[in-house]
């Protein structure tokens, strides 16, 4: 059986799982997300969250249709800010966004104003004299997704900021999770690696606790945040410790200037001792999935043949970030002023 | 020298943190300096000519003496002036005001030092008084002058907001310092432990995604200096502590005998890191505010005297530098015109006393610089001012005098106002 078509058996749990939320397309009274903006997990509850979820799925069905467009935000105007370069984030957003209908512009400050000496405020208020409805903003400095929020009338999606808190691949993870197992609740969740550094590993700690997954994070001390064991998870620093009986693996990238003598040795030690190969993948249960955010750097964190083999959900996460970032650009719409002013 | 009149200061609550007195009575003024003060002062026996101000019951104490101020004059006067700076200390209460080196030039020579002197002179109201590098150019690698630099009239060595790393820079300075009996301010952080650091380390550093400065980072630097101390002997003051850690370190050391004082920041006496909330960059300090643990035991360092002194560590901060992400923000907090407002919250939740709290905001910063007032003494000059501890209000930073607005205690609600302070027996400041 090929990796593809486990992963098409894997997505097809009994659906709806959760029925609580909200159902637009079935017609029924939509639950408004009590939120304007969606700059991190934190902040928000459960129900929130199932609500993004539950949306998401629905976004699934829309993608998987040959007609994929809906209306939901037709005549809205997206703005996708990255201060950081992103291909694969940049691109979910965007198609997320015209498969509701918006008028998707992407920006790559970068490259622009930045090198002008334009600051982040400044640049928040022009685009937004020009009324977008939505910005997606990824930024390098922790903070600077929120400080930018309080500048603008519009809603404002955080798509990464630092060390902080990457809300849609959360959402993302827990989604393709769900759909794997039919369940969060119970569930060991390992995350693996570059902690310290991970906005997404802080996200993710947050949603798997609120949803009420067992959260494990293993990596080398020099890569864990001071702190992380009051932050609801149990710490390994030994991947066989931390693996045992795990349902879910989740691997972090590790970046390339981190390697090299600053927090691990070398490449070689960091993967005979965290890389994640078939050998420690063993002590996991036997039905354990493997995840990644990407991109990977095979050899690195993860072998290979795991990445594309039978228990990896690698492929199935893209596909649910298209639909976790429909179901969050839908949510917050909902608090966009419509024709009659409301 | 402008001549004096007599001022007599009637109905006032005095506070006298030298001697621990405190009593209702009057200060007799002459020619700039205390001639007399107490409960048996007779007010009808006021010399001829004598101007008569009323204290209306309200608390005289002597004016504050700020160990750490940094004032961008010369070359960033746009932040603040030596002019604002004045009016801010007064304000506040604050009648003498050490600048910091880190200026454009940065104050490395004797010709800096003089020019300081003369625009302070010529267009503030308090006294203020310029410390000068410890090394050239505030690099960390060669001594500065320090007996040219002392004669001009540097009142101490520091490389103000920098640490210096090298250690043996730093031996050889004391060495020669001690042959000037110099005074060393050091910043103690350990800089390539706190490199990328900009808030305390711990959970909540995790929590924000923020780079950590691990209190390591103060304590290193803190046992390396007095290491040195003990080699060579050197008057040294530790400018700032934050950390429970380091005010062992401080007792130890004292116990030992040696010739050192340390000081702490007014904020990390009334914030710990749990203020900066959602990534406020008013409150990206250095040292960084720590824990609430730590913040209490600065608070017993106050109250014992361990620590000495009590500094406002204000750094004026224009719009743009602090409009900015949390990592990429300048550090500093304005603090003349509130240190006293702020310090008050201390006496008002029974942590310290009146006089306790002006041993370490005046008679000890006097101790140090070896200045004769900071205290109600016959013959000290007349750096006095009149408060009213108990006065509430609500902060506005548009009020507040300095240039610029950073001010971590923006809307704070606060108590203690200052309603007059004098200078060399002159009012600068009246309300």
């Amino acid at each position: 059986m090929s990796a593809t078509e486990s992963v098409a058996c894997l997505a097809d749990p009994p659906f709806p799982l959760y029925s609580r939320g909200n159902m637009s397309l079935s017609g029924r009274e939509p639950r408004l997300f009590p939120h304007r903006h969606l700059l991190g997990i934190e902040g928000l509850s459960p129900d929130d969250i199932l609500q993004l979820l539950d949306m998401a799925e629905e976004a699934v069905e829309v993608s998987r249709q040959v007609e994929k467009k809906k209306t939901t935000l037709r005549g809205r105007t997206q703005i996708n800010l990255f201060f950081e370069a992103s291909t694969r984030t940049q691109a979910s957003f965007e198609l997320a966004g015209k498969r509701l209908g918006a008028d998707v512009m992407n920006m790559s400050v970068a490259s622009s104003s930045i090198k002008k000496g334009e600051t982040l405020i400044d640049t928040a208020m022009t685009l937004n004299a020009m009324r977008p409805d939505l910005i997606v903003v990824r930024h390098h400095a922790a903070g600077a997704v929120g400080l930018l929020a309080r500048k603008v009338d519009c809603s404002v999606i955080n798509a990464g900021d630092g060390a902080h808190e990457h809300p849609t691949q959360a959402l993302l993870d827990a989604l393709t999770i769900r759909r794997a197992k039919g369940r969060i609740r119970g569930l060991v969740v390992a995350i693996c690696g570059d902690i310290l550094h991970s906005r997404v590993a802080r996200s993710n700690l947050i949603l798997l606790n609120a949803l009420g997954a067992d959260v494990r994070v293993i990596g080398p001390t020099t890569l864990l945040p001071p702190g992380i064991e009051n932050m609801g998870a149990r710490v390994f620093t030994n991947m066989r410790d931390g693996l045992k009986d795990a349902d879910i693996v989740m691997m972090l990238r590790l970046q390339r200037e981190r390697m090299n003598g600053s927090f691990v040795p070398s490449v070689k030690e960091y993967f005979h001792y965290f890389g994640l190969d078939r050998e420690k993948l063993s002590v996991a249960k036997p039905d354990a999935l493997v995840m990644h955010p990407g991109p990977m750097n095979r050899g690195v964190e993860i072998a290979s043949d795991i990445a594309d083999g039978a228990q990896s959900l690698i492929r199935e996460q893209v596909e649910m970030g298209v639909a976790v970032r429909m179901a969050v650009l839908e949510a917050l719409s909902r608090h966009l002023p419509n024709a009659e002013g409301r | 020298m402008v001549s004096h009149r007599p001022t007599l200061i009637i109905n006032a609550h005095l506070v006298d943190p030298e001697t621990g007195r405190e009593e209702k009575g009057a200060v007799a003024i002459e020619n700039g300096l205390i001639h007399e003060w107490g409960h048996a002062i007779d007010a009808s026996a006021k010399p001829e000519g004598a101007l008569v101000i009323d204290a209306k019951g309200r608390v005289l104490a002597p004016g504050l003496i700020d160990l750490r101020a940094f004032v961008g004059e010369p070359g960033a006067e746009h932040r603040e002036s030596l002019a604002s700076a004045s009016r801010a200390a007064a304000a506040g209460g604050v009648t003498t005001v050490i600048c910091m080196p880190d200026t454009n030039p940065p104050v490395d020579d004797p010709a800096v030092v003089d020019y300081i002197i003369r625009r302070a002179r010529d267009t503030a109201g308090v006294r203020l008084m310029p410390s000068a590098a410890l090394t050239k150019g505030l690099h960390g690698k060669e001594m500065t002058e320090f007996g040219l630099l002392g004669a001009a009239g540097a009142v101490f060595f520091t490389d103000g907001a920098r640490s210096v790393a090298n250690a043996q820079v730093m031996r050889r300075a004391f060495t020669y310092a001690r042959d000037f009996d110099a005074l060393i301010v050091h910043h103690v952080e350990e800089p390539t432990l706190s490199i990328d650091g900009v808030m305390n380390e711990g959970e909540l550093s995790s929590r924000l995604g923020l780079p950590g400065i691990p209190k390591a980072a103060e304590t290193i630097m803190l046992e390396r200096d007095l290491a040195l101390v003990r080699l060579t002997g050197a008057r040294y003051h530790a400018a700032m502590i934050s950390c429970a850690e380091s005010l062992e370190i401080i007792k130890r050391a004292k116990d030992e005998g040696l010739p050192i004082t340390c000081g702490v920041s007014i904020n990390n006496l009334a914030l710990n890191e749990n203020d900066i909330g959602s990534y406020r960059t008013f409150l990206k300090l250095s040292p960084p505010l720590r824990a609430e643990e730590d913040r209490r035991a600065m608070i017993e360092g106050v109250a014992s005297g361990l620590i000495d002194v009590i500094v406002s560590d204000h750094n004026p901060q224009d719009v743009e530098a602090k409009r900015q992400p949390f990592i990429e923000c300048a550090d500093g907090a304005i603090g003349l015109e509130t240190m006293l407002s702020v310090a008050l919250r201390l006496v008002h939740n029974g942590d310290v006393t009146m006089p306790q709290l002006f041993r370490a905001l005046s008679t000890k910063p006097a101790d140090i610089l070896g200045l004769p007032q900071g205290r109600l003494r016959k013959g000290a000059p007349a750096d006095l001012i009149i408060f009213d501890p108990d006065e509430p209000f609500v902060l506005d930073p548009e009020k507040l005098h300095s240039r610029c607005k950073n001010t971590p205690f923006d809307g704070a609600r606060l108590q203690g106002r200052v309603h007059m302070t004098m200078v060399n027996g002159r009012i600068v400041q009246e309300s």
